[in-house]
């Protein structure tokens, strides 16, 4: 059988008999990039503006859609944690907005239990885009006119990216479920 | 797509209580979360240590992408001078020129100025750099603007000591941490920084806006003595840095003084140096007196807001003179 195809009896997690997904690989994944993705915007050097939005979060909001039920509801707050070392905000911010994302997120998904892409992408979008202003306001600088309007470009990008993230979620997830543990 | 159904409770009490546990924990990490921000918001230095630990282990990282940046801009600028060069080059020749004049002036300024320093008795104690090192990355998803730098409390940094580029002033040290430093750019919107007009003695502040310009705020109101093109430097008041270093460039002019650019934008520099306190006694000094509380240099955030208090009164105090 496998002479005629390769592929023949394995799916996109990969061969079907006498394998398993690896129990480490299967929990670790949706943390480790969150955690990867928060330090990430930290290597570009930002001195007018703020650049980039901030990747941990759309990792989470990302994993969150792709994926609900996976990460507890209370995920937000060790991430946050993490996020906060490295994003230049007050110590504390992204553990109250990202826990306070995933409890709306929640109760969103309770109240529209049947959902597409589409409305994924929306969701995405307003808590990102709420969090965004949530986070210039307790960044602890004076919210000036002229960084509302330079940081603009934050919350469109952030919106911009959810397609994308998402697409990358999928893919950590295919790698995350692929039997990579044989089973003698 | 519906949610997978393990996530509706039904009549199962185990189910039932580990959802309400799952909400339970994180209204209880939102609030926590809440507490800490209002305590790091209260003591921005609370959490200092555990971010330089984080700032160290990233640097490494951001050393290698300091060196691809300096690396690739130099691309760009030797593919961009075979574009102009001849008329780079005649325009280069005259301008050598012209500074080669200027040079003798200042030899000669420099030659006048230390025998008025003789007369005055006065010792002009050239600071040494503390360290050099590069720019390894900034806080780019914050409305914050502050950089790190790739050394630390090891190299003998300490918070509050001036970041100067060859062109001119960074910014402040602000927080330390082993082999990492976090600084404050002068575009942060909590940025104040006492600067006078390099020509004459106008005396004024530049405070970051938050979006990359510098607002020039001067300290005697009156007619607007600021014209576009004014190169505004450091008049040394507050004791942190040494007077006479670049800050910025006036672009525009307002009611209460003007818009500046950056000298030294911190994206296009390769290499800084952290220089010494200038007058490290007299910042101690300054620092003391309110009540007590916090030791000096325990919390630097809200030192920028406050120094305008006593620098005020010294640059008034020079500006009645």
């Amino acid at each position: 059988m496998e002479r005629l195809d390769p592929r023949a009896r394995s799916d996109i997690y990969g061969l079907r008999i006498n394998r398993a997904p690896d129990p480490w690989r299967v929990r670790s994944v949706p943390y480790a990039s969150i955690m990867l993705a928060s330090p990430l915007p930290v290597l570009l050097i930002a001195d007018t503006m703020p650049l980039l939005p901030s990747f941990g979060f759309l990792m989470l909001l990302g994993w969150r859609m792709v994926r609900p039920g996976l990460l507890p509801l209370w995920a937000g707050a060790p991430l946050g944690a993490f996020d906060d070392l490295f994003s230049g905000q007050p110590f504390g911010s992204a553990i109250l907005l990202w826990s306070l994302a995933m409890i709306a997120i929640e109760a969103i998904e309770a109240r529209f239990p049947w959902r597409g892409f589409w409305q994924d992408w929306f969701t995405a979008s307003v808590i990102a885009a709420v969090c965004w202003l949530a986070s210039l306001v307790v960044s602890g600088a004076s919210l000036t006119p002229e960084m509302l309007l330079v940081a603009a470009p934050q919350a469109l990008a952030s919106v911009l990216l959810y397609p994308m993230i998402a697409r990358i979620v999928a893919g950590l997830d295919r790698f995350r479920l692929s039997r990579a543990r044989r089973i003698d | 797509m519906a949610p997978p159904s393990s996530r509706r409770a039904g009549f199962s009490k185990k189910a039932q209580f580990s959802l309400f546990t799952g909400y339970l924990l994180a209204g209880a990490a939102a609030l926590l979360g809440a507490g800490l921000l209002a305590l790091s918001l209260w003591q921005p230095a609370a959490f200092a240590p555990l971010r330089g630990v984080a700032s160290d282990v990233v640097t490494p990282a951001g050393t290698g992408t300091a060196a691809v940046r300096s690396g690739s801009q130099g691309i760009f600028a030797s593919i961009a001078g075979y574009f102009n060069a001849g008329s780079q080059n005649a325009e280069l020749r005259r301008e050598n020129e012209i500074a080669r004049i200027r040079l003798a002036e200042a030899e000669a300024v420099k030659a006048e100025n230390l025998r008025l320093k003789g007369l005055l008795a006065l010792r002009d104690a050239e600071s040494k750099p503390v360290a050099t090192a590069r720019l390894v990355g900034s806080t780019a998803t914050s409305g914050r603007r502050h950089a790190y730098l790739g050394a630390g409390s090891a190299s003998g940094i300490k918070p509050g000591m001036p970041v100067l580029s060859e062109r001119g002033v960074i910014g402040r040290v602000l927080e330390t941490g082993r082999f990492s430093s976090r600084v404050l750019l002068l575009t942060d919107s909590e940025s104040v920084l006492p600067v006078r007009r390099a020509k004459d003695n106008v005396i004024a502040f530049a405070e970051g806006r938050g979006d990359g310009l510098l607002r020039i705020r001067l300290v005697n109101l009156g007619v607007n003595p600021l014209k576009v093109g004014d190169m505004m430097v450091t008049s040394g008041a507050g004791g942190y840095y040494r007077p006479g270093v670049a800050v910025a460039i006036i672009a525009r002019i307002t009611p209460d003084g003007g818009i500046a650019r950056l000298v030294a934008e911190p994206a296009a520099t390769n290499f800084v140096s952290v220089l010494p306190i200038h007058e490290a006694e007299a910042v101690a000094e300054l620092e003391a007196p309110p009540s007590g509380a916090a030791p000096p240099g325990a919390s630097p955030s809200p030192a920028p807001p406050s120094s305008p208090t006593p620098a005020a009164t010294t640059g008034g105090a020079a500006a009645e003179e």
